[in-house]
């Protein structure tokens, strides 16, 4: 019965000798570069992308400097190129969808982690996070025909009346404009905020809700004044993630913000985002410079991208290390 | 020894259960008890992780065809000698071993890995079944090592789980899942697997140490089964399970072999203060 | 503490709302998209090219097929190399290679797509001269590629060291530990990994209006524009003609139709792979 290892080869066909012959050492050396190759084609690729952005915005850069962040003309004809009209309009998108969906994306995270039935909450976050899975040019129809005309006929004139002492709601409601981009961002970023909010809250342990129970603290008062502060680090890394997409949305922002590169202080005003500048006039741009100028505005766009990624990651190593260390401290 | 009498009751203690639970010894096995060729040569063997030395000048014999029995408390590095016979060490960085180590005239440390493998088996604390089939799981040690025909796998596959003890419970159910076994069932699956490429040597890490009593009793006497096929080297937390099992012990404290003798003389009359202590359960 | 218990109830009530206020715009785009769209769902949809601007009728086959088209290509340059790198990733590791890859995947993951976009027209549209199937393609496949990898190794990562232990102990090699234990215990997270990605560039737009362009007939092999139905649905959407307005309706329902199913059924294949294991 017990054989050593040449008595097991007798048995074996010359082809199955040869294989066991040969061995592992070349194959899984082969297998190992292979993959290895595979993964760096990812760093590979980035790099790439990098490069191919700088080189292709050469003439932009090189003609206009730092001023095309600040200037405020976007003028193909003279090719006088200035970005501020979308740095702004992207912003003030950015900022309203934000001001919108952190505090419901915050209070629906807070229901669904320490409020709602365990059933409920996973049924309900199920169909939330299918929400982050919706296109974005569905977005941007809806928007077309359901929200801009909601905007200009109800939400609208309803905002001036109350508020029109503001600059921001003064001036004519024409149903897209920035508010109305506002509002389909927020729509489309919230579901980030609560999905990743929610897990943080559920990841803060129980001992902490239950000391303060301990206490005599109502169920919201444990909440809002020991978990949610302990989830501060990881919640506000939604925020920044939330962020990051607002910023790069394209096709849902450009149908509904009236592409019209011009800063006004009123949100019913039509205004201009740099990604949708981008996605409208990439396929018109006639001369190199012009083409350089929205690949610039791509660059512009990456580097937002590599310091919100930069953030956020710092903040989940942080949150990360205080969950080791182990809780609140007093 | 601070009190003769609870130390000399123990012993009786001890020697009653070597005697009373140590099942018949069929006569075939006299003989090659006492032939005492050594299978597996340990000398001097040192072992480090990274710079800390773990195993110290380890020198031990393991007799072909017998069943030795590595006891000691935890982190006493009874497992982490075991795991040097099939250099399964070896995907740790900065682990390496040291010394000598003969598997009959071959020097472990320098065997071509995957002969050494064959050679010398391997069953885990918890049965760890590949997410295959039954049969595809005893068949893979065979489809590594070249024996890839239906029917020479079919045959194997077959011994080998009669062997494990396990064939009239599963013949029926071969290309069922090996995962819907239960956890006895999986881990003499696991044995069947490991047998089915005729190692000389099973190595087995703590092999019960999951299971239930009746599960225990099952692959205990199947490992007897299975002494005039293989050498066995087990390691265990459970000492009464060495005085069943075990024709040669050894015990290990601290990363160094404290001593090795035959179980009998182990448990009954053991030569050093710290194997009295640790079998008298002064310390575990 | 009468006005605590108050307070305790209204912030219940509050978040309540919140979580309900999230859950009705998908609710409300499901409704209202088939509401406006499945009237438009007939087999000249599926089957017929886009008439000429001004007549009715017509469907939107040719941006079907084309988006079939781009998501072959995303997935021959996205999938395999993707693989493989989540292979090195959880199997053969290291320190820096795997910081670096994983920090760069999941920073190109975060790109904009219209950025990406602009990429795949620097590197495939200005080289070849004109648009193409294969840009657009490329494109979706510099996204898919950073999902997949990440996907790939969390799900390698995540199956038992005991399995790798048990094929070296009968002398296996690694690669072919791997191969025949490693990937298949993986392989089914692995795959729904895959799908889901592939509904995620199937959706996008913004890359593909100067890639793959758009084409109103059947595409010509894949060196040449192709329609897809994203674009189609934006085009029609902001176009003037009612019935663009319709098909673009339409379309959305059934993108939006294919996206959520895949999503659902994804995400319970995998609870219930998880659930299982908790299990075991």
């Amino acid at each position: 019965m017990n054989k050593s290892s040449t008595a097991v080869l007798g048995e074996t066909t010359p082809r199955e000798r040869r294989r066991l012959l040969v061995g592992t050492r070349g194959v899984d050396a082969t297998a190992r570069g292979v993959t290895l190759v595979s993964a760096l084609s990812v760093l590979a690729v980035t790099g790439w992308l990098v490069v191919e952005l700088w080189r292709n915005s050469a003439l932009a850069r090189h003609a206009f400097g730092l001023r095309f962040l600040t200037d405020r003309t976007w003028d193909p004809v003279f090719e006088k190129f200035g970005a501020l009209p979308f740095v702004y309009g992207t912003l003030v998108t950015s900022a309203l969808a934000l001001l919108i969906a952190v505090p419901l994306g915050v209070g629906a995270a807070i229901f669904l982690s320490e409020l709602a039935p365990r059933r409920a909450s996973d049924v309900l976050t199920f169909l939330i996070e299918l929400l982050a899975a919706v296109p974005s040019v569905v977005f941007g129809l809806v928007g077309i025909f359901v929200v801009v005309p909601w905007v200009r006929t109800s939400l609208g004139p309803a905002l001036r009346s109350a508020l029109g002492f503001l600059p921001l709601f003064q001036g004519s409601i024409y149903g897209v404009g920035h508010l109305t981009a506002g509002l389909v961002l927020a729509i489309m970023v919230l579901p980030f905020i609560i999905s990743i909010s929610r897990e943080v809250l559920l990841s803060v342990p129980n001992e902490l809700r239950e000391g303060a129970l301990a206490l005599g603290s109502t169920h919201w008062e444990s909440t809002w004044k020991v978990v949610v502060p302990t989830a501060a680090t990881g919640i506000l890394g939604s925020v920044f993630l939330a962020l990051a997409r607002a910023l790069g949305e394209t096709m849902a922002v450009t149908m509904v913000i009236g592409n019209d590169p011009r800063i006004s202080a009123s949100l019913f005003a039509p205004g201009y985002s740099i990604a949708a500048v981008i996605a409208n006039e990439f396929t018109e741009a006639t001369g190199d410079l012009y083409l350089h100028a929205l690949v610039e505005l791509g660059l512009v766009l990456f580097g937002l991208t590599v310091v919100l990624h930069g953030l956020a990651r710092a903040l989940v190593h942080m949150t990360a290390s205080k969950a080791q260390a182990g809780g609140v401290r007093a | 020894m601070s009190d003769p009498a609870a130390a000399a009751r123990a012993r009786e203690r001890v020697a009653e259960v070597t005697q009373n639970q140590k099942p018949e010894i069929p006569q075939e096995k006299e003989p090659a008890r006492m032939r005492e060729i050594l299978k597996i040569r340990a000398r001097k063997v040192d072992f480090y992780y990274g710079p800390k030395k773990v195993l110290q000048e380890v020198s031990i014999d393991i007799r072909e065809k017998q069943i030795t029995a590595l006891i000691g408390p935890s982190g006493c590095g009874k497992t982490t000698f075991l795991r040097t016979l099939n250099r399964m060490y070896e995907t740790v960085k900065h682990a390496r071993a040291e010394g000598e180590l003969w598997l009959d005239g071959d020097n472990i440390l320098e065997l071509e890995l995957s002969s050494l493998r064959r050679r010398v088996g391997m069953v885990f604390q918890k049965s760890n079944p590949f997410p295959k089939s039954i049969f595809d799981n005893v068949a893979y040690g065979l489809r590594v090592h070249g024996i890839v025909r239906r029917g020479k796998l079919a045959e194997r596959v077959e011994q080998s789980l009669r062997a494990a003890v396990l064939w009239d419970e599963v013949k029926d159910n071969l290309h069922k899942p090996a995962l819907a076994l239960s956890g006895g069932q999986q881990q003499r699956l696991c044995i069947a697997r490991a047998l089915a490429i005729d190692p000389e040597v099973l190595l087995l890490d703590e092999p019960c140490s999951a299971l239930d009593p009746i599960s225990t009793a099952k692959i205990e006497e199947l490992l007897f089964s299975l002494s005039d096929r293989c050498t066995q080297v087990i390691v265990t937390h459970n000492m009464a399970q060495a005085a069943r099992v075990a024709d040669y012990t050894g015990f290990f404290l601290l990363g160094k072999l404290v001593e090795f003798s035959d179980t009998k003389t182990m448990f009954t009359t053991p030569a050093s203060k710290e194997t009295e202590d640790y079998i008298t359960g002064r310390f575990g | 503490m009468r006005w605590r218990k108050t307070v305790n109830a209204l912030m219940s009530g509050v978040t309540a709302a919140c979580a309900l206020a999230a859950v009705a715009p998908l609710v409300f785009l499901l409704g209202f998209l088939t509401w406006k769209g499945a009237s438009s769902l007939n087999l000249a949809f599926f089957t017929q090219l886009a008439k000429p601007v001004g007549e009715t009728g017509g469907g939107m086959a040719n941006a079907i097929v084309g988006s079939g088209q781009l998501l072959l290509l995303a997935a021959i340059f996205g999938v395999p190399l993707g693989l493989l790198g989540g292979i090195y990733l959880s199997e053969f590791g290291g320190w820096t290679v795997p910081f670096l890859v994983r920090y760069s995947a999941d920073l190109l993951a975060s790109v904009p797509s219209i950025v990406i976009g602009i990429f795949a027209y620097a590197v495939v549209v200005l080289p070849m001269g004109h648009f193409s199937a294969l840009a657009g393609g490329f494109a979706l496949g510099v996204m898919l590629l950073p999902i997949v990898v990440r996907n790939t190794e969390e799900f390698l990562r995540a199956v038992p060291v005991s399995l790798r232990e048990g094929a070296f102990a009968l002398g296996t090699g690694k690669w072919k530990t791997i191969v025949s234990v490693v990937v298949p215990a993986g392989l089914q997270g692995i795959l729904t990994g895959v799908l889901l990605a592939l509904a995620r560039v199937a959706g996008e737009t913004a890359p593909l209006l100067f890639t793959a362009f758009s084409n109103h007939y059947w595409a010509q092999g894949w060196s040449q524009p192709v329609a897809s139905l994203p674009v189609m649905i934006y085009t029609y959407a902001i176009s003037p003609y009612d019935d663009w307005h319709r098909q673009a309706w339409a379309a959305g329902l059934v993108l939006l139709g294919l996206v959520l199913l895949v999503n659902v059924l994804s995400r319970l294949v995998l609870a219930r792979k998880m659930a299982a294991r908790r299990l075991a």
